[in-house]
């Protein structure tokens, strides 16, 4: 399975990477997605979670060539 | 219905013209304009800003616009809509964004204006960072509207 990560803003210096290619089997969710991607960090409080860049849950399936991005609350306008 | 990621500055005035402009056939069949622009402050929460740095993830900002542009269009009668929103280097007095909503009444152009930047102001996938000499830090919610 190959998944693209992404992390945005401040959670990209949090983490202190702005993505990464993941081509893993053990993973079925958004939150193996974040834990492998992380080196299994705590997710961060308020964290937004998108799948194929659709707003999805930490609990939601991922499928081969998904993309996932994670970020903080969003503050455009 | 536009949707437009801009890296530079722009005059929303006209932008406004030029999109009127370039629809035709809007002409004699919208009775009503609705705009919202978002202009950058240099002041936040209390605190001196200086300069700011708009980011966002640009495919699904792009797409999420989209989305909001057409649900708009279902849930009030308009005729067309326009959003413009800038990323990158931003500084004080700087247009961010720029929403137009045309429809033959006000009653569905005005809702349907406000309806646009709420989605936008919450579900967008931008972030603020303000920077203030030599002190930056991202903004971690949007003022009450």
């Amino acid at each position: 399975m190959s998944i693209t990560v992404k992390f945005f803003a401040s959670l990209r210096e949090t983490i202190g990477k702005a993505g990464a290619s993941l081509g893993t089997d053990n993973i079925s969710t958004a939150a193996d997605v974040w834990q492998i991607a992380t080196d299994n960090h705590e997710p961060i409080d308020n964290m937004l979670v998108a799948i194929n860049m659709e707003y999805a849950n930490l609990d939601e399936s991922v499928k081969d060539g998904d993309e996932v991005a994670f970020f903080p609350p969003v503050t455009g306008g | 219905m536009s949707v437009e990621l801009r890296g530079e500055a722009f005059d929303p005035w006209q932008e406004l013209q030029k999109y009127q402009n370039s629809k035709p056939e809007l002409a004699g069949k919208f009775g009503a304009t609705s705009i919202f622009i978002g202009t950058m402050r240099d002041f936040n929460d209390g605190n001196d800003v200086q300069a700011m740095i708009l980011e966002h993830y640009p495919a699904m900002t792009q797409k999420h616009l989209e989305t909001v542009s057409n649900e708009a269009r279902q849930h009030w009668d308009i005729l067309d809509t326009l959003i413009i929103h800038r990323y990158g280097n931003i500084q004080p007095n700087d247009p961010i964004v720029l929403l137009a909503v045309w429809s033959a009444h006000r009653s569905e152009s005005f809702p349907a204006c406000r309806y646009l930047i709420e989605e936008l102001k919450t579900r967008a996938p931008f972030w603020k960072q303000e920077k203030a000499g030599s002190y930056s830090h991202w903004v971690e919610h949007n003022t009450q509207g």
